[in-house]
């Protein structure tokens, strides 16, 4: 078994680091992305009064929630092609959790879809309700998730995880899973004044007020903890200063920031600060891929799980190709539905439906009008 | 234990995101067909069909998306040894299919959604072509995958670890069973979609619904059944004789065959003992020389039989079993060839009938018929998959790895049945939900002529925009 010296005897400037590096890129994505999505769904219920109100907030993330769901698949295959034996002892060892996660992501996904295919307030306000829950596990579990691989978890010396599902509710966990709710339920606040207009705009700014200080608090304790971590004897890793104090900072600064009406920099400052403690998260770590609590030595590393050279070169190229250009026609999508969405477009949005029920051609005997 | 019901999870997740794949990629080409109609000809006909089947695509686009998940994730959580044996190799197409085709699908599909009224019309056309696009090439790149356990290439074991380890990945996205693997499920998918979009029209043709509409769909759907039914029976022909070479048990069990013969027999109906695992038929139906002439086009060609491959694995593998359950590989396969022929009979029937006009609408009897037709290429996708995975076994990876070894041995028998459990009940609940839309919808027919009169204005003056296909 390598230990944490192959590091350095391996140096930073290996296909494994850049790999790392890239895995946390795509964590950082879709926290960033998927965390507005996350806490608009929270959000549904406070901010929106009505089920006319709730599709617009809906809509707000409707055509780009799928595409920054994305970025989660590609974290995980990445994992998988990349680092196989952090994909496979990760994925084993987390697998109560990771399966309430999958259910979150698949209900939510379904609420969002469906929720319009049919006409009826009882049929909506049931998907909105759904959606708010299922948006709200998986923003707290991916916070415990990181919070126990840096932290450490039972595993044994084949990276095999020997503990269960308590294993990974322990405080500091629980602490993160708190943390990443109400960061990402802020975030999506901020989103939502970004996306909205007149009374939704308004309840939004109040929201992200409401939020900003439990966020930023939460925030601050709970990197503070990851610091008494990282230098406790048990768990060394690297907790470079400035990025972790940027992190704690910066959403503080967003809720002056949405105080005084800046709505566009509280948005960046919580997206900088997601990107950061991911960051600060993953420099910890690093060059780990799990940490063992059971003995530090068993800490599977990058370079005891990764793929051979060749794959990893074979991987690289072909990141380089598409990233970047699923980063310019993501962004052209955010571009493309940039205006913004307000009272009227929940009152006059004219849907095919509404035609069809007002119409004399509607079909006798079809279920919407047999029923 | 847990490895029993972790495979019984990985066939009813797998099983149950198949449902929703074909008819999404298949649907997706044939709304490419239909805008592009609308943008060239500027026929609202086309349009008001564009959207109505839109939302059928949509409804299934959105479970096929978020079983997906599962699916990347299961790897992992229930199968970890083979991860860690196969992941340089496995997890490179997965990543590839991700970043190339998963981010290029969704986002324009969320695009395509919502773009209705805020790209301009060419713009908004080729979102719709990149959704086909991008669904198509992720069925590459998992087949890709999957092709790789049944013919593994491009690889070579490290003596070390004990793993396999990419040596070509050019070799990978050539595999000869990935290319005929990704024709045969192509022309499957475009043929689901024909059917289910021909008993769509057959439904409302029955009821006298808008002919002018629906005539062109039946028949432009017939016309797709039997061309994609044929492509799917051609390319499976070869499929079948690549499988002869490479995997011999496999095809041996599909046909029942036990002994080595020449000039074999292809068996139209056979019994055997109550086993899984028997050495002969107790009654067998055959043509002869059938199975020669299809597995190797000679009357008298050699194909092997199970008994006999059996010892010969024996001799190279060490002990044990290597016969696939066999009255599984014959009937998935008979299931799935049959509904294959039978689709190609049902298009060319239907076409006799559209020869003349009026005919098809009138003929109340092979209306009705289609609609029930619907469910046949379903059936015979999941019939096609049973057979290809557990006609492997007990390989995970065909004469690499053995599903026994491949299942993570951090996670316990509770844990596979409870997750099995939950995903069964959720996927239960969400298949209700999604039929109950489905038929809703395709009942309800297509917005009625006039709801799309883009670039006109409103009695206020306003100019009247084609709304997001959210409803």
């Amino acid at each position: 078994m390598t230990t944490l010296l192959a590091a350095s005897t391996h140096g930073y400037w290996n296909l494994q680091t850049l790999w790392f590096f890239l895995i946390v890129v795509l964590w950082v994505g879709y926290f960033v992305l998927e965390g507005f999505d996350f806490g608009v769904g929270t959000l549904l219920p406070f901010v929106g009064r009505d089920v006319a109100e709730r599709g617009t907030l809906i809509r707000t993330i409707g055509p780009v929630w799928d595409g920054n769901e994305v970025w989660l698949l590609v974290a995980g295959g990445a994992t998988f092609a990349a680092f196989p034996g952090w994909y496979a002892s990760l994925f084993s060892g987390f697998y109560l959790a990771l399966f309430l996660v999958l259910v979150g992501l698949i209900v939510r996904g379904v609420a969002i879809e469906y929720r319009n295919k049919q006409p009826g307030e009882v049929w909506r306000s049931r998907w909105d309700t759904t959606l708010a829950v299922s948006s709200a596990v998986p923003a707290l579990l991916w916070g415990v998730a990181l919070a126990d691989v840096v932290h450490g978890v039972p595993i044994d010396a084949n990276g095999e995880f020997t503990g269960n599902l308590l294993d990974l509710l322990g405080p500091y966990a629980l602490f993160g899973g708190l943390t990443s709710l109400a960061l990402f339920t802020f975030h999506g606040a901020l989103f939502l004044t970004l996306r909205t207009t007149g009374e939704l705009h308004e309840r939004s700014r109040r929201a992200a007020v409401t939020l900003a200080f439990p966020a930023a608090a939460l925030v601050l304790g709970f990197l503070v903890w990851t610091y008494a971590n990282a230098a406790s004897a048990h768990n060394k890793g690297l907790v470079p200063g400035v990025i972790p104090i940027a992190a704690m900072l910066l959403p503080f600064a967003a809720g002056a920031l949405v105080r005084a009406g800046r709505d566009g920099f509280a948005f960046a400052a919580t997206a900088v600060s997601i990107a950061l403690i991911t960051l600060t998260l993953f420099l910890n770590l690093y060059p780990r891929a799990l940490v063992s609590s059971t003995d530090n030595a068993f800490s599977p590393t990058i370079f005891t799980t990764s793929s051979s050279h060749y794959t990893l070169v074979v991987m690289s190229i072909v990141a380089l190709v598409f990233t970047p250009v699923v980063l310019v026609y993501q962004a052209w999508t955010y571009w493309v539905f940039r205006a913004r969405l307000g009272d009227e477009d929940a009152a006059g949005m004219r849907s095919p439906l509404d035609v069809l029920e007002r119409s004399p051609l509607g079909r006798g005997g079809s279920p919407q009008h047999g029923k | 234990m847990a490895l029993d019901l972790a495979r019984w999870q990985f066939a009813v997740t797998t099983l149950y995101h198949f449902l929703f794949v074909p008819v999404t990629i298949g649907t997706a080409w044939f709304l490419v067909g239909l805008q592009t109609a609308w943008y060239r000809t500027r026929d609202e006909r086309w349009l008001r069909l564009t959207r109505f089947f839109g939302k059928l695509f949509l409804i299934n686009f959105a479970l096929g998306v978020v079983t997906g998940i599962v699916q990347e994730f299961q790897f992992g959580m229930n199968w970890s040894a083979y991860s860690r044996y196969v992941g340089d190799i496995f997890g490179a197409p997965l990543a590839i299919e991700g970043l190339a085709a998963f981010f290029l699908e969704s986002t324009f599909l969320g695009l395509w959604i919502f773009g209705w009224d805020r790209l301009r019309p060419k713009v908004h056309l080729a979102t719709i072509w990149l959704v086909a696009i991008g669904s198509t090439a992720s069925a590459y790149f998992i087949l890709a995958a999957n092709s790789w356990m049944q013919h593994p290439v491009g690889y070579k074991i490290n003596p070390v670890t004990n793993r396999a380890e990419l040596t070509s990945i050019a070799q990978i996205l050539t595999n000869n069973t990935l290319i005929r693997a990704f024709g045969h499920t192509i022309a499957a998918a475009v043929l689901t979609a024909a059917m289910l979009f021909l008993g769509v029209a057959a439904w409302h043709l029955r009821r006298g619904g808008e002919a002018a509409l629906f005539r062109p769909v039946a028949v432009i759907a017939l016309w797709a059944t039997l061309v994609a039914g044929i492509v799917t029976v051609l390319i499976g022909h070869t499929q079948g004789q690549l499988m002869t070479r490479e995997q011999p048990m496999k095809m041996a069990a599909a046909e029942a065959l036990y002994t080595t013969e020449q000039g074999a027999h292809f068996s139209l109906f056979a019994l055997g003992p109550w086993s899984r695992y028997p050495n002969e038929n107790v009654a067998n139906i055959a043509i002869p020389h059938g199975l020669s002439i299809l597995a190797d086009n000679s009357w008298n060609g050699t194909v092997q039989g199970m008994n006999d491959i059996q010892a010969s694995y024996v001799a190279t593998y060490g002990p044990g079993n290597y016969k696939p359950i066999v009255g599984v590989a014959y009937w998935t396969f008979r299931i799935m060839t049959g509904l294959g022929f039978l689709a190609v009979l049902i298009a060319a029937f239907g076409l006799w009938l559209a020869r003349a006009p009026g005919r098809l609408e009138r003929s109340s009897r092979f209306l009705r018929f289609a609609v029930w037709a619907i469910a046949l290429p379903f059936v015979a996708n999941l019939a096609g998959w049973i057979f290809t995975e557990m006609g492997r076994q007990p390989w995970i990876v065909q004469g690499l790895l053995r599903t026994r070894d491949a299942v993570s041995p951090s996670v316990g028998p509770w844990s596979v049945g409870l997750t099995l459990a939950g995903f069964t009940l959720l996927y239960g609940l969400l298949a209700v939900v999604e039929a109950t839309l489905m038929m809703r919808a395709a009942k309800a027919g297509p917005d009625p002529e006039g709801t799309f009169t883009g670039g006109e204005h409103d009695p206020d003056g306003r100019p009247v925009r084609l709304p997001a296909l959210t409803y």
